[in-house]
């Protein structure tokens, strides 16, 4: 280092971890989120006066959910809560079925094609874009109220997230094996099934396992929009202010979804 | 079995053909007992068919009340998000195994697995009914669903630090929250960023979802919209939601692209 500092005098140097145009990105970045919080602190409609009752109206709620009404269980909501696992678990089989396609022509070292990995990477980010109440109010409007639409409305939002994963997870995918297999002259599909599959298998199946964890919990709801499943019993619970069965059913779906996520762990643990 | 020159070189597995089949008969099964029929799926196409023809060209019917909507349901993310993060902070911290005691840890996983098992809207429609109609509801309820998500991940990610750092930090003498400032929150600092983004994305994405249930935001004149069969302004209104998402996503991409050092792979 050439200092002018003659020895013995203390030089004076200040260590910073950033350079100057990192910190002002990272200033920037501070101030214009805090900026905004408090533009929407100060913006955001908020009536007050029902906030101060809030503490009492909880109470009530609570009050008036209890206790459970467990009866209700075998009359209304047994079947629904069935309902909406076969609708979760359709919809990801269906989901899965789409995804592989795109999330293939999305990944770039599959398809070396570049105008198609865009067109693959909209598909999946347009699915991603439109949550799933959404995707089921339209598929209620185009096949009715039902399950059909909510298993189409969970299989159409799922496939942003499989293609996108799955597509990653190719990408990831070690080039010697198919460089191998391309050499001894196999075509596409055998490229594909003993090349690439063997190597996206372990995240392939975590990804759907994922993704079906989510798919119970979002299943819960489309039938608040009358997409089927449990949510209608939720929703015909709630107007008609049976709080004890509103209860009922959120117990059971509390249940189903932490048996999910149990189910989900240990068969990860078994298998990857 | 080098004599037998025949051999196959990729056996078939008959578990895997069993897995298969049974995949089959169960999808077959679902599909009988959810009432799905060929009938319906084409009735359904052709009503498909009217209805795209009905969204198409959108039109913004009342440009007011899409883009009052548009600016709360920001408003509910932003500041949802930064609540459930203020409070998913200290709930982390309690829930992380390493360094806190077992009485600790364990309200503090309950409080999380609390609020991660409902779907937000659900939480929605609770908060509705306690502090009535309007984005405050909204706020509460996405703020709960962070406190569920950034605390679960904030807690896995302080499980993973080293604690030399920390030890080293405690060696000085330092006190508690000092060993929390220097020794464990730099190293959590970069994916804690991470979290926080997708939070906010994610909130974003389901603000302009619970208006549905009366919480504020766009998904009230969303729904609105579809009951009245405005089909062309509903077209008009999830356009702009996802226009918005998109941006909000880019943002997010390029904050993360600030806070992430290029070249510095923290743990892996």
């Amino acid at each position: 280092m050439a200092t002018s500092a003659a020895p013995g005098e203390a030089i004076r140097r200040e260590w910073r971890r950033f350079t100057p145009a990192q910190r002002l990105a990272r200033f920037t970045v501070y101030l214009v989120l805090a900026a905004s919080i408090v533009w929407s602190a100060r913006t955001v409609q908020i009536i007050p006066e029902f906030l101060y009752d809030a503490p009492e109206q909880m109470q009530d709620l609570l009050h008036r959910m209890w206790p459970i009404d467990f009866a209700h269980y075998r009359g209304g909501v047994h079947d629904a809560l069935v309902d909406t696992l076969h609708i979760a678990s359709l919809g990801t089989v269906l989901a899965v079925i789409m995804a592989i396609p795109v999330g293939v022509l999305a990944a770039r070292n599959v398809v070396p094609f570049g105008p198609v990995n865009y067109l693959a990477k909209l598909i999946l980010v347009s699915s991603r874009s439109v949550n799933s109440l959404v995707w089921a109010l339209l598929f209620v409007a185009v096949f009715g109220p039902g399950a059909l639409a909510g298993t189409l409305a969970i299989a159409f939002r799922s496939i942003g997230f499989v293609g996108k994963l799955f597509g990653e997870a190719l990408e990831e995918a070690n080039r010697g094996t198919i460089e191998a297999l391309e050499a001894t002259g196999a075509p596409w599909l055998s490229v594909m099934t003993k090349g690439y599959w063997p190597q996206v298998q372990p995240a392939f199946w975590s990804i759907v396992l994922f993704r079906w964890d989510i798919n119970v919990r979002e299943s819960a709801v489309l039938g608040l929009v009358g997409a089927g499943g449990i949510g209608m019993a939720l929703d015909t619970a709630l107007n008609l202010f049976q709080w004890t069965r509103v209860a009922m059913v959120l117990f059971s779906i509390f249940t189903v979804v932490v048996v999910a996520e149990i189910v989900v762990t240990q068969i990860r643990k078994r298998i990857i | 079995m080098s004599t037998r020159g025949a051999r196959a070189a990729f056996p078939a597995s008959w578990w895997t053909r069993a897995g298969w089949v049974l995949l089959a008969a169960y999808v077959v099964y679902a599909g009988a007992r959810l009432d799905f029929t060929w009938e319906r799926f084409l009735v359904g196409l052709d009503n498909g068919a009217r209805f795209i023809d009905r969204m198409f060209p959108p039109v913004i019917v009342q440009p007011d009340s899409l883009a009052n909507g548009l600016v709360e349901s920001l408003q509910i993310a932003l500041l949802a998000s930064f609540l459930g993060i203020v409070i998913s902070l200290p709930v982390g911290l309690l829930a992380s195994r390493n360094l806190m005691p077992v009485w600790a840890t364990w309200p503090a996983r309950i409080v999380i697995a609390l609020c991660r098992s409902f779907h937000p809207v659900i939480v929605a429609i609770l908060f509705v009914k306690a502090v009535g109609f309007g984005a405050m509801a909204g706020i509460l309820a996405l703020m709960v669903a962070s406190v569920g998500f950034i605390g679960k991940l904030f807690a896995e990610a302080i499980e993973e630090i080293s604690l030399k750092q920390v030890e080293a930090v405690r060696a000085t003498g330092a006190s508690f929250m000092n060993v929390i400032t220097y020794g464990v929150l730099p190293q959590v600092f970069t994916r804690f960023i991470g979290f926080a983004t997708y939070q906010l994305d994610s909130n974003l994405r389901n603000s302009t979802m619970v208006g549905i249930v009366g919480a504020g935001g766009i998904g009230g004149t969303l729904f609105s919209a579809f009951q009245r069969f405005d089909y062309d302004f509903v077209a008009a209104i999830l356009l702009s939601i996802i226009a918005m998402i998109m941006v909000g996503e880019v943002l997010a991409g390029w904050v993360r692209g600030v806070f992430l050092e290029k070249g510095k792979v923290d743990g892996d």
